[in-house]
């Protein structure tokens, strides 16, 4: 397999998503309780999905590694979701919403997907309402919208700063009811090692059961990897412990082309590091930029005492401050996408500004805000003449309403009081937009075998915007993906069953056991954290924020000599057959040795900077990401052929005939 | 710091499980209290031993995976956080901390620390939830105003991470707090009417077939909750159950 059809059906784009719906082929009611489907994955994608095709009448298994579907890492999203509902009247419009994600994007991902997913974003408002889900509402008792960077309109409804957890529980208790009913079963604590080919299309997955270590045949009609993103072949990411690219990675092995793995985005305000012994990294919510504003000191010695703690950041006066994005950016501001965000507070760190003792931080103030909130809120009491003090408790009051639980996780954190003092923040590791290719269809390029979520790499081209997430998880998994597999699925209404007793299991489970025992038996000295912390930092220093062609050759080497080490020195404790967490890990980590060194070789074959995609080579005179859309305008997807070293490229080149190609300028 | 941990290990669920002793230190007190024991297993693992066995995911306070009983409380001794928030500068250098899984009938143990929760899934797919099916043709999600109060009152509740602490910290293993939680969200808003006294019988009795203990109102559950779900959830939902025992369908 090595072309690539991308199955854009024809006529105006506007029309395409409604054209294709008519004319694809559809399964009938009756028919599909004789066909199943596995999905991998609870969150977003694999919950609405499964939800979704069981309420259409197929059998669905659906398998998640937590102990329950509830927890996928969805539920951490915070900020919001997208949708062009235009409630605040400020023009929006699916077209715009289009255009801000392709433009957000980088003008690298595939218009005609992203014009569907701005068309069903309201469809998936509606929806949650209809299931319970307590968004955020004004007074009136409408529903309440706040901005996201890269935007000029209102469109991201939220639940505080806990919108994903609404969300998920929402996609949850929808699947709960068809758990009830027996249209879903749902297999806890479980993990995918293998997906299952039977003539040329992907039939069933093997699977361990994580409690009891015992490995596991499913079979079904088709495959649906809903699994997320890679973000932690980092190490240290905004991503769950447990959130691992194996299931996506060994669809690849077994033929999935895996599409730009380099893209992935660094969120700008997170919480900073603060020692060896981090094992995650905390986000704060983009909607803190709403209201706070990014800063650090304008002279260096300023700098260089804060940093040492001779000085405190509120006694730094006012025009002492540089607050470089509004400086840089007038336009959009503190506004700005991520990845702009993410390099400009990279910029001042690495030119000696940042403002912890490790130099790389920055401030978010929101005394500002707190200040101007405070003020609304006197007149609305009609207080004369309030004191300062006044006017900031009544705004402390109000940044509590509306960023509480994200001040409340911060404390906790840093114990600090970001009422008082500015937080500090840096950026981290947080969403991959690569991921496994598909078609219109959100098919791989192994028949059957389906990517949904974050585990595709469809609609957010080499930048993800804020908000848009939670939006591509739930189109994808309510409005898409239930439709389009019926075109695949229509063929199998005489298939009966899938049996796994076959071949092509037995060579799958021989595969998998042979794996398991060569890690549990390999008796190296080194434990897996130990690999996989090696791992991150090569890929951070070299594969992070800002790549160049040394760097990212030297990181290939540098991979490819942890992956040896990895093998022949490797320690897991326990056995096989038992609860065995660190077995687990292992296996998530060998595949992770074998993405990173693709990802690295995809960053040195783009040669532009695009996104989240930054070259040194490749940037304007004044340091903004350079794309070179005579050379590039294409994705890269890659072909699995027995290493990383050897994997092949086929580009899938990207045409714009909706929006007009241009350099991206939010100043 | 140096710390002293005393740590439940038990095999597996048929196993015997007892309480083991370990030393760990140079802890810095900007560690999380799951980082403490990523150090404590490294260490296990140095040595060719078994590490203890934790749920944990997220980190940041919202999956509702980690589960430990850290010195008699679920979560630990600071309020309204996760063990995953839980940090070592709430600890003394020198102490001794005990480290217990949650303890419920209907939390069987998997692994040393790891507990099985299922039968809150089950709970809810008795009815936590409002039978509505995707579709494209949902009305507009702003045709029905919603009071800015219940909207607020229903996401107070909607906010339970399902960890159990609730259970952990009731002396009668009640799963209340949890049940109520979903049960409130749902009373509150028009769209969870229709099957609002169904929705209360269902998850109540599957509650009690799971083998929860019943509610003496101590309101130790929502203390040690890290959401603060409010102990007036349970009293909605005793109204609840009232009302749809005496006037069914």
């Amino acid at each position: 397999m090595t072309k690539l059809d991308s199955k854009i059906p024809e006529g105006p784009i506007a029309d395409k998503w409604t054209k294709h719906k008519n004319d694809i082929n559809v399964v009938n009611p009756a028919n599909k309780r004789s066909i199943d489907v596995i999905v991998v994955g609870s969150g977003l994608a694999g919950g609405s999905a499964s939800a979704s095709l069981a309420e259409m009448g197929y059998n669905v298994k659906t398998f998640c590694f937590q102990d329950s579907p509830r927890r996928a890492h969805s539920i951490a999203a915070q900020g919001g979701i997208n949708a062009a509902k235009n409630y605040q009247n400020d023009g929006d419009s699916t077209y715009r919403l289009f255009y801000d994600t392709v433009k957000g994007g980088d003008y690298r991902a595939r218009e005609a997907n992203v014009y569907r997913l701005a068309e069903v974003s309201a469809n998936i408002i509606d929806q949650c309402v209809a299931q319970g889900v307590p968004f955020a509402r004004e007074y009136g008792g409408l529903l309440d919208n706040r901005s996201f960077g890269g935007v000029l309109v209102s469109r991201t409804f939220y639940a505080k700063g806990q919108t994903g957890q609404q969300l998920l529980l929402g996609a949850y208790s929808a699947m709960a009811r068809k758990i009830n009913t027996g249209k879903i079963k749902m297999y806890n604590r479980h993990e995918m090692l293998d997906l299952v080919i039977v003539d040329g299309k992907a039939r069933g997955i093997i699977a361990r059961n994580l409690v009891t270590g015992k490995i596991e045949r499913h079979a079904a009609h088709a495959v649906v990897l809903a699994t997320g993103g890679y973000g932690n072949v980092f190490f240290l990411s905004t991503n769950a412990m447990g959130s691992n690219v194996t299931a996506a990675w060994r669809a690849h092995r077994k033929g999935a082309f895996f599409s730009n793995p380099c893209y992935t985005q660094i969120h700008p305000t997170c919480i900073p590091r603060s020692g060896d012994y981090q094992s995650k990294l905390t986000l704060m919510s983009e909607s803190l930029r709403n209201d706070g504003r990014i800063w650090v000191p304008k002279e260096k010695e300023d700098a260089i005492a804060i940093q040492e703690n001779r000085m405190n950041a509120i006694d730094l006066p006012e025009e002492k401050r540089d607050y470089y994005l509004e400086r840089r950016y007038p336009a959009f501001g503190n506004l700005v996408p991520r990845d702009v965000a993410s390099r400009a507070a990279k910029e001042r760190c690495d030119a000696g500004f940042g403002v912890n003792e490790t130099g790389e931080a920055v401030y978010l103030d929101f005394a500002t805000a707190i200040m101007r909130y405070g003020q609304e809120k006197a007149n609305i009491l009609h207080l004369e003449n309030p004191s300062d003090a006044k006017i900031r408790e009544l705004g402390e009051g109000v940044v509590e309403a509306k960023y509480g639980n994200l001040f409340q996780m911060y404390e906790k954190i840093t114990d600090d009081n970001p009422y008082k003092m500015p937080m500090k923040i840096y950026p981290a590791v947080h969403y991959t937009m690569g991921g496994l290719w598909v078609d219109y269809n959100l098919m791989t390029s192994i028949p059957g075998c389906y990517a949904a979520g974050e585990a595709n790499f469809s609609d957010h081209g080499a930048n993800r915007l804020g908000a848009s997430a939670l939006m591509q998880g739930l189109a994808d998994g309510y409005f898409v993906l239930p439709y389009t597999i019926g075109d695949f699925l229509a063929d199998d209404i005489r298939t009966g069953p899938i049996s796994t007793e076959s071949a092509e299991f037995d060579q799958a489970e021989k595969d998998v056991r042979e794996r398991l025992d060569s890690l549990i038996n390999n008796k190296g000295s080194k434990s897996v954290d130990h690999f996989h912390k090696r791992l991150g930092k090569v890929m951070w220093d070299k594969v992070g924020m800002a790549r160049n062609e040394k760097g990212l050759k030297e990181a290939i080497e540098e991979i490819r000599q942890i992956r040896d080490e990895f093998y022949e020195d490797v320690f897991v404790p326990g056995s096989q057959n038992e609860f065995n967490q660190e077995l687990a890990k292992a296996t998530r980590v060998a595949d992770f040795l074998e993405l990173g060194e693709l990802f690295a070789k995809d960053a040195l074959e783009r040669t532009e900077s695009c996104g989240g995609h930054f070259r040194e080579e490749s940037q304007t005179p004044e340091g903004e990401a350079l794309r070179d859309d005579e050379n590039f305008a294409f994705s890269s997807n890659w072909e699995w052929t027995g290493d990383p070293r050897n994997s092949v490229m086929h580009k899938e080149e990207l045409t714009f005939n909706d929006i007009e190609l241009k350099q991206r300028s939010y100043k | 710091m140096n710390l002293t941990l005393k740590i439940w290990r038990q095999q597996d669920a048929n196993s015997k499980g007892a309480m083991h002793t370990y030393e760990v230190s140079d802890i810095s007190e900007h560690m999380s209290f799951l980082e403490m024991l990523d150090v404590l297993n490294e260490g296990l693992v140095a040595k060719g031993e078994s590490p203890v066995a934790f749920d944990h995911d997220c980190r940041e306070g919202i999956c509702g995976m980690c589960s430990l009983y850290i010195n008699g409380e679920p979560h630990g001794p600071d309020r309204a956080i996760t063990t995953c928030q839980l940090h070592m500068r709430k600890f003394k250098d020198g102490e001794t901390i005990h480290i217990e899984p949650w303890r419920a009938k209907a939390f069987p143990v998997i692994k040393d620390l790891t507990v099985d929760r299922s039968s809150f899934d089950r709970i809810i797919q008795a009815g936590g939830y409002v039978s509505v099916n995707t579709s494209g043709n949902t009305q507009d999600a702003n045709a029905i105003p919603i009071p800015k109060a219940d909207a607020d009152n229903a996401f107070d509740a909607a906010t339970c991470i399902g960890c159990g602490a609730c259970v952990a910290a009731c002396k009668n293993a009640s799963a209340m707090l949890f049940v109520s939680a979903k049960v409130s969200q749902l009373a509150l808003l028009p769209q969870g009417q229709v099957e609002r006294k169904d929705r209360v019988m269902n998850m109540v009795d599957q509650m009690d077939k799971e083998g929860f203990g019943n509610c003496t109102n101590t309101g130790a559950c929502s203390i040690e909750c890290p959401k603060e779900i409010s102990l007036d959830n349970i009293a909605r939902m005793n109204r609840e159950f009232l009302i749809a025992s005496v006037l069914p369908e």
